[in-house]
């Protein structure tokens, strides 16, 4: 069942959202060589704090996992999803790390990340990088009534391995709202064996390619339990927003104006 | 988020019930009631009991499931 959700509630995600994005920005300006992903966490925790807004990850349990320690995921290079912020965990030049964060406003979540390269880094890394972010614009443009969740995981998946990428499988985008993971899921490629409901007004979907430069292959950290690592070692980037489906197109929820809508 | 898909596996047909629904034993000997996949029903796939089947259970509901396939 997708909850759809009303005028009120799509302004209180905006609102969520912009909170989100506002500190992610802030994060990405941090991103130097020497700064720590705790000190990433810090900052975020703090802002969160700050704005009024709960923290969505810290506490967060999945079926099977610990609970998440941090308010922020921070991962580096090879890690696709889910890793976990710590001191020890140095930036360096040439590095390229995906900030994923959320927060709730009134009862409501925000939800998005960005992929960040430090310092100076390899030209195939900024492709991966441009290519992740290329690649969720074009779903977030089939995000309008009448498509099909399918026709968002179809436009991700071939800006994706067009530029000759593979696209992660086993973790997928998914309905937000009052709270973090709603349905539908979103693959960011053509999924079989899961429902692909027809998009409708109020539905608020978070989209978010998580992409690798080789296999789609990935592993969840066995020690942790969280963070997921690209099989071989692959470079991965990962951006996420959040969409809500309007009569007038998609709504970039926490954008500038005139960012993405209509 | 972590995708979660239907657990796909292989039961036994205990009993057929009224509805297309049937009661099943899986390997690990867990009771499941299931319906027919509606693919299975338009192609009129008849199980019968003692029929070994291959069925989807949703990772919420394990006590549920559908059957998706009947192997000759």
């Amino acid at each position: 069942m997708i909850e759809l959700k009303s005028r009120r509630q799509l302004e209180i995600l905006d609102a969520a959202n912009r909170i989100i994005r506002t500190i992610l920005g802030e994060l990405s300006e941090m991103i130097a060589p020497g700064v720590t992903t705790a000190d990433l966490n810090r900052h975020a925790e703090g802002r969160l704090e700050e704005e009024g807004a709960g923290a969505a990850f810290k506490g967060y349990r999945l079926p099977g996992y610990s609970p998440f320690p941090a308010a922020l995921c921070t991962s580096v290079n090879e890690e696709v999803v889910h890793g976990i912020p710590s001191p020890d965990r140095v930036l360096r030049a040439g590095d390229i790390v995906s900030l994923d964060f959320g927060g709730v406003v009134d009862g409501l979540y925000g939800d998005a990340a960005v992929t960040v390269p430090v310092g100076r880094v390899a030209d195939e890394a900024v492709d991966l990088i441009t290519t992740a972010r290329e690649a969720l614009w074009r779903g977030i443009e089939q995000a309008r009534p009448g498509r099909r969740v399918s026709d968002i995981s179809a436009a991700v998946q071939q800006r994706v391995e067009s530029s000759g990428y593979a696209v992660v499988r086993d973790f997928v985008g998914h309905g937000i709202g009052r709270q973090m993971h709603e349905e539908p899921q979103v693959p960011n490629y053509v999924a079989s064996g899961i429902r692909d409901p027809e998009l409708r007004a109020g539905m608020v979907l978070a989209i978010e390619p998580m992409i690798a430069a080789g296999g789609w292959e990935v592993e969840v950290d066995r020690d942790n339990g969280w963070t997921v690592r690209t099989r071989d070692r692959s470079l991965s980037a990962h951006w996420e927003l959040s969409v809500a489906v309007t009569e007038a197109g998609p709504w970039v929820l926490g954008g500038p104006p005139g960012e993405g809508t209509g | 988020m972590p995708k979660e898909e239907a657990i796909q596996v292989e039961a036994k047909v205990l009993e057929t019930l009224p509805n297309a629904m049937f009661r099943l034993e899986l390997d690990n000997k867990h009771k499941v009631l299931a319906h027919i996949s509606g693919k299975m029903r338009k192609n009129f796939i008849r199980i019968l009991p003692g029929d070994r089947v291959l069925v989807e259970l949703s990772p919420y509901d394990l006590s549920r499931g559908r059957i998706v396939y009947r192997f000759k």
